[in-house]
C-alpha cells in the first residue's frame, strides 16, 4: 500500500520548474542560450555597482582613450572612462527602458485587444482604426516624434517606445481573444451576471497570456533596439549617464579608426542582447504555441 | 690657402642656394588655378548687411571690398589696414574719422566707385529704410553724421569717441554696394552681386557650389592670383573632410576637430599644412539669477571653482575644438587678460583642490546640501557642446553636486534661453572681429543676450567707461575691473575654455593666415596656389 502511495507522488513545484527547464533546454537549445544571456544581462545589471570596475561616469583624462588592457579590459572612451564599466551600467539603462517600454506596450496593448474583442460592433470598429492610424506609422518615425514632443528623459522615451508597441500587440491579441468570446466559459460568465471588467480581466485575459508573452519577449528585443538608436541619434539617453546607443555615438563615430573599440563592444552588447531576446522568444512561442509543441 | 677658402665658401653657397631657391620660389605668389573649398552652410541671402553666417561671408566676400580689413597677415586679426580708404587720421578728440578713398576703384559693371557709395552702403547698414534688415545698426550708435566732402573723401562724426570704431568699420560684413542701385532698390543686393572685390560672379547653384572668377580690372594691380575659386557647399563633416583628404577641395575655413585634422595629417603626410589659432567663440554657463540657490553668489561662485581649466585645455582639445583658458578677450589679441591676473580670477587658480575646497565651503554656507541636483541644459551640437557638457557636469560633481544633463535641439535652444527656462544653461558667443565692445556688450542688463536677468549697474558703466576711454591703458583698466566683476566677485556668467581653430589644407594653398574669426581674411585676393 505505502509502495503505491510513493508511485502517486505529486512532484513539487521545484522540481516540475526544474524538469520544465530541463526540457526547454535540451529541445531549445538556442533559445536556452538566449535566455542564458538574458540572464547574464540581469545580473549585470543587478550587480552592476559591485562588479563594474570603475565609476562609469568619472571622467579620467589620464587614461583617454586607452586601449583594451589588464587595467581596463575593454579600453576607455575620449574621456578616460572605462567601456566596461559603462557597458555594465548600460545594461541598466536597456533593460529599465526595454521592460519598461515592452511590458507597457505589451500590456496595454492585451487590454485593448481583448478589450475590443469582447465588445465587438461599434467599440472594436473604433478601437481597430485607431490602431491602424497608430499602424501606419513606421516604429521609429512615431517613437522619434514622440520623444521630440515630449522631451528625452528615460520615463519619456519608455512612453515613446510603448506607443508603437500597442497596436501591434492588440491586434495579435484580438485575433486569439475572438475566438476564447465564443467559449462557452465566457457566456457561463455573461449569464452569471459578471461585470465586463471581471470577464476580460479575470475569464479572457488568462486564456490569451500564451500570445501576450510571446509579444512581450519579442517586443524586449525591439524596445531595447530602438532605445540604443534613439540614444545613437541624441533624442534618448542623455550624457553622462551610460547607455549602449550614447555609447556608439559622437566621439566613437569620431575616433572609430583610432579607438575602434569605443564603438565595437557597445555594438556587440546591443547586436547580443537583440539576439537574446529573439532567439528567446522564438523558443518561448515554439514552446507555447500547441501546434508546434510537439515538434 | 685663401684661395680655397674662397672656393669652399662659393661651394657652401652654392648648396644653400640650390637647397632654398626652390621654397624661395614656392613663397613668391604665383598666378594661376582654382581654389575649391568647402563650406557647411549655405548663404540664406547674398546682402551680408542683414546676415550672420559665414555661409555668407565665406563664397560671397570675394566678390567685394570694405572700407577698412583686417590685416591678412596678422594673426590676431585685430589690426585695421585700409582696403577702399587709402589712408585716414582722427582729429585729436577722437570724434572725426576722415577716409582718403582709393583712385580708379570699379565696380564690376565699370563704373566708378566713389565716397557716394561708401556713404550710401553705411547708410543701409547704420539706419536701414524701412523693410529693410540690418543686423549691426547698433554698433554704429556713436556715429552722428557721414559726410562726403569730394567723390574720394568721406568723415564720419561721432558723438563721443568709441575705442572700437576702427575695428568696426573693418567688419567683414560691411561690403561696400553702388549707390544708385541702393537708391533704386535696397533689396537688389539680397539677390544679386555688384561688388569692386577681387573676383567676378559666375554662377550659384543652390546646394552645389559657387564660382568666382579673376576681375582683371582689379585695381590692386597683380592681384587677385587664383584664376577661379569655387565654393562647395557640403553640410556632412566627414563629408568636408573627405572631400580635403581626396583633394577634391584644398581646404574648409572653418574648422575642423582635433580627431580630423589627426586622420588627415595621417593620410595625407606632408600633403597637408594645419594652421590653427584661438577661436573668437566660446562656451560659457549662465545661470539664472531669478531661480535658487543660483541667485546666491556664492553658488555661483562654487560652480566656477569647481572646474580645473588647466587640465581640461590639455586633455579637451585633444577630443574637441577648445583649448585655451581665457578671460574676456582671445588669448593673444591686445585686450586679452595677462596670465597672471587671470590666475587671480575665481576657478582659474593653479590650485584646483584648494579651489574646491572654497566651493564646498561656499555651497555649505549658502544653505545647499551635499548631493544637491539640478538640470543642465545643453544645446543638441555635438562640437564642442557635448564634450565640454561632460566635462562640466563631472566637474560639478567633484565638488559635491549631482548634475543631470538635458540636451536642447540646436534650433529650440536659443528661444529656451530667451524664455529663460533654465536653472544652468551653456550659451555662446562667437565674434566676426576681437574687440571688447563687441563681444562684452551681451553681459549689459539691457542686452537682449542677458539671459539669466542679471542686473548689474557697476558692470554697465564700466563698459561705457571702457567704450569710451580714449588710451589703451585706460581702457585696459576698466577691461580688467569689468572681467572681474562679471567672473569673480558677482559671477553672473563663467566663460568655459576658448574654443580652438584648426584648419588643415592642403599644402598648396599659400598666402591665407588663420586668424580667431572664421568670418576674416575671405577675400581670397592674396591667396595663390603654388604648384
Amino acid at each position: 500500500m505505502s509502495e503505491l502511495v510513493v508511485g502517486l507522488e505529486v512532484p513539487s513545484r521545484g522540481s516540475r520548474l526544474r524538469a520544465a527547464c530541463g526540457d526547454f533546454i535540451r529541445r531549445r537549445p538556442l533559445g536556452a542560450i538566449g535566455a542564458a544571456v538574458i540572464l547574464l544581462m540581469f545580473a549585470a545589471a543587478l550587480t552592476a555597482p559591485l562588479i563594474s570596475p570603475y565609476d562609469p561616469v568619472q571622467v579620467h583624462f589620464a587614461a583617454m582613450l586607452a586601449p583594451p588592457s589588464a587595467e581596463h579590459w575593454l579600453g576607455t572612451d575620449s574621456f578616460g572612462r572605462d567601456v566596461l564599466s559603462r557597458l555594465i551600467y548600460g545594461s541598466q539603462t536597456a533593460l529599465i527602458v526595454g521592460f519598461g517600454a515592452s511590458l507597457l506596450g505589451a500590456t496595454i496593448g492585451a487590454l485593448i485587444g481583448v478589450a475590443s474583442a469582447y465588445f465587438g460592433g461599434r467599440i472594436d470598429l473604433l478601437l481597430q482604426r485607431f490602431m491602424d492610424v497608430l499602424l501606419s506609422f513606421p516604429l521609429i518615425i512615431l517613437a522619434l516624434a514622440l520623444v521630440a514632443i515630449l522631451g528625452n528623459s528615460i520615463p519619456n522615451l519608455i512612453v515613446a517606445i510603448m506607443i508603437p508597441m500597442v497596436p501591434r500587440c492588440a491586434l495579435v491579441i484580438r485575433s486569439s481573444a475572438l475566438s476564447i468570446r465564443e467559449m462557452p466559459y465566457v457566456d457561463a460568465a455573461r449569464a452569471a451576471g459578471f461585470t465586463h471588467s471581471r470577464i476580460i480581466l479575470r475569464h479572457m485575459l488568462p486564456n490569451v497570456m500564451a500570445t501576450y508573452l510571446v509579444m512581450l519577449t519579442a517586443f524586449l528585443g525591439q524596445a531595447i533596439l530602438l532605445e540604443a538608436s534613439l540614444s545613437f541619434l541624441g533624442l534618448g539617453v542623455q550624457e553622462p549617464l551610460p547607455a549602449w546607443g550614447l555609447m556608439l555615438r559622437g566621439a566613437a563615430v569620431e575616433f572609430a579608426e583610432t579607438a575602434p573599440w569605443m564603438a565595437i563592444f557597445p555594438g556587440v552588447a546591443i547586436s547580443l542582447a537583440v539576439f537574446a531576446f529573439n532567439l528567446f522568444g522564438d523558443s518561448l512561442r515554439d514552446a507555447l504555441d500547441p501546434r508546434l509543441r510537439t515538434q | 690657402m685663401l684661395n680655397r677658402i674662397n672656393a669652399l665658401f662659393m661651394l657652401a653657397v652654392g648648396i644653400v642656394m640650390a637647397l632654398v631657391w626652390p621654397a624661395m620660389a614656392q613663397d613668391k605668389p604665383r598666378s594661376g588655378g582654382e581654389l575649391i573649398f568647402a563650406v557647411p552652410s549655405e548663404p540664406p541671402s547674398y546682402d551680408a548687411h542683414q546676415e550672420e553666417t559665414f555661409g555668407v561671408i565665406h563664397p560671397v566676400a570675394p566678390h567685394y571690398n570694405t572700407l577698412l580689413r583686417t590685416d591678412p597677415t596678422d594673426k590676431t586679426g585685430t589690426k585695421p589696414v585700409g582696403d577702399l580708404a587709402e589712408s585716414w587720421t582722427i582729429s585729436s578728440d577722437q570724434k572725426t574719422y576722415t577716409f582718403k578713398l582709393r583712385s580708379g576703384v570699379k565696380f564690376h559693371d565699370g563704373s566708378d566707385m566713389t565716397s557716394k557709395d561708401v556713404k550710401a552702403s553705411y547708410d543701409k547698414i547704420m539706419k536701414p529704410p524701412a523693410g529693410v534688415k540690418s543686423l549691426r545698426a547698433a554698433s554704429y550708435g556713436a556715429v552722428e553724421s557721414v559726410e562726403t566732402p569730394d567723390a574720394h573723401t568721406i568723415v564720419f562724426k561721432l558723438k563721443w569717441p568709441e575705442s572700437s570704431f576702427l575695428l568696426n568699420l573693418a567688419s567683414p560684413w560691411n561690403f561696400i554696394y553702388k549707390a544708385d542701385i541702393l537708391a533704386k532698390d535696397p533689396h537688389w543686393y539680397e539677390k544679386n552681386i555688384m561688388g569692386t572685390g577681387p573676383f567676378l560672379f559666375v554662377e550659384h547653384v543652390r546646394g552645389s557650389h559657387w564660382v568666382g572668377k579673376k576681375n582683371p580690372n582689379y585695381w590692386d594691380k597683380g592681384k587677385p592670383y587664383l584664376d577661379s575659386y569655387r565654393a562647395l557647399f557640403i553640410k556632412s563633416s566627414s563629408a568636408q573632410v573627405a572631400a580635403v583628404r581626396g583633394e577634391r577641395a584644398h581646404i574648409q575655413f572653418r574648422g575642423f576637430t582635433p580627431a580630423d585634422r589627426d586622420s588627415l595629417v595621417k593620410a595625407l603626410g606632408n600633403k597637408i599644412t594645419v594652421q590653427e589659432s584661438p577661436w573668437d567663440c566660446v562656451l560659457m554657463v549662465n545661470m539664472h539669477h531669478d531661480k535658487k540657490p543660483f541667485d546666491d553668489k556664492r553658488v555661483r561662485r562654487a560652480l566656477t571653482l569647481a572646474l580645473d581649466r588647466y587640465t581640461a585645455s590639455k586633455n579637451l582639445s585633444r577630443i574637441a575644438i577648445v583649448q585655451d583658458v581665457a578671460g574676456i578677450q582671445v588669448p593673444g589679441t591686445p585686450w586679452a587678460t595677462p596670465p597672471e591676473d587671470l590666475e587671480k580670477l575665481a576657478g582659474y587658480g593653479r590650485d584646483i583642490n584648494a579651489s574646491r575646497a572654497e566651493a564646498r565651503k561656499l555651497l555649505k554656507e549658502a544653505g545647499v546640501p551635499e548631493g544637491f541636483s539640478f538640470t543642465f541644459k545643453n544645446r543638441g551640437v555635438p562640437q564642442p557642446y557635448e564634450p565640454v557638457g561632460i566635462w562640466l557636469i563631472d566637474q560639478w560633481k567633484q565638488i559635491g553636486l549631482n548634475v543631470k544633463q538635458e540636451i536642447v535641439e540646436a534650433s529650440a535652444f536659443h528661444s529656451m534661453l530667451k524664455r529663460g527656462d533654465f536653472e544652468v544653461s551653456m550659451d555662446f558667443q562667437c565674434g566676426f572681429i576681437v574687440e571688447p565692445d563687441l563681444d562684452i556688450a551681451r553681459f549689459l542688463a539691457v542686452s537682449d543676450a542677458n539671459y539669466g536677468k542679471h542686473k548689474d549697474k557697476v558692470m554697465d558703466e564700466l563698459y561705457l567707461k571702457q567704450a569710451r576711454a580714449t588710451s589703451p591703458e585706460e581702457r585696459k583698466k576698466y577691461l580688467r575691473q569689468f572681467e572681474k566683476r562679471l567672473l569673480d566677485e558677482e559671477v553672473h556668467v563663467f566663460y568655459t575654455l576658448q574654443w580652438h581653430r584648426i584648419i588643415p589644407h592642403n599644402a598648396k594653398v599659400r598666402g591665407w593666415m588663420v586668424t580667431p574669426s572664421h568670418y576674416l581674411n575671405q577675400q581670397l585676393d592674396t591667396v595663390w596656389l603654388a604648384q
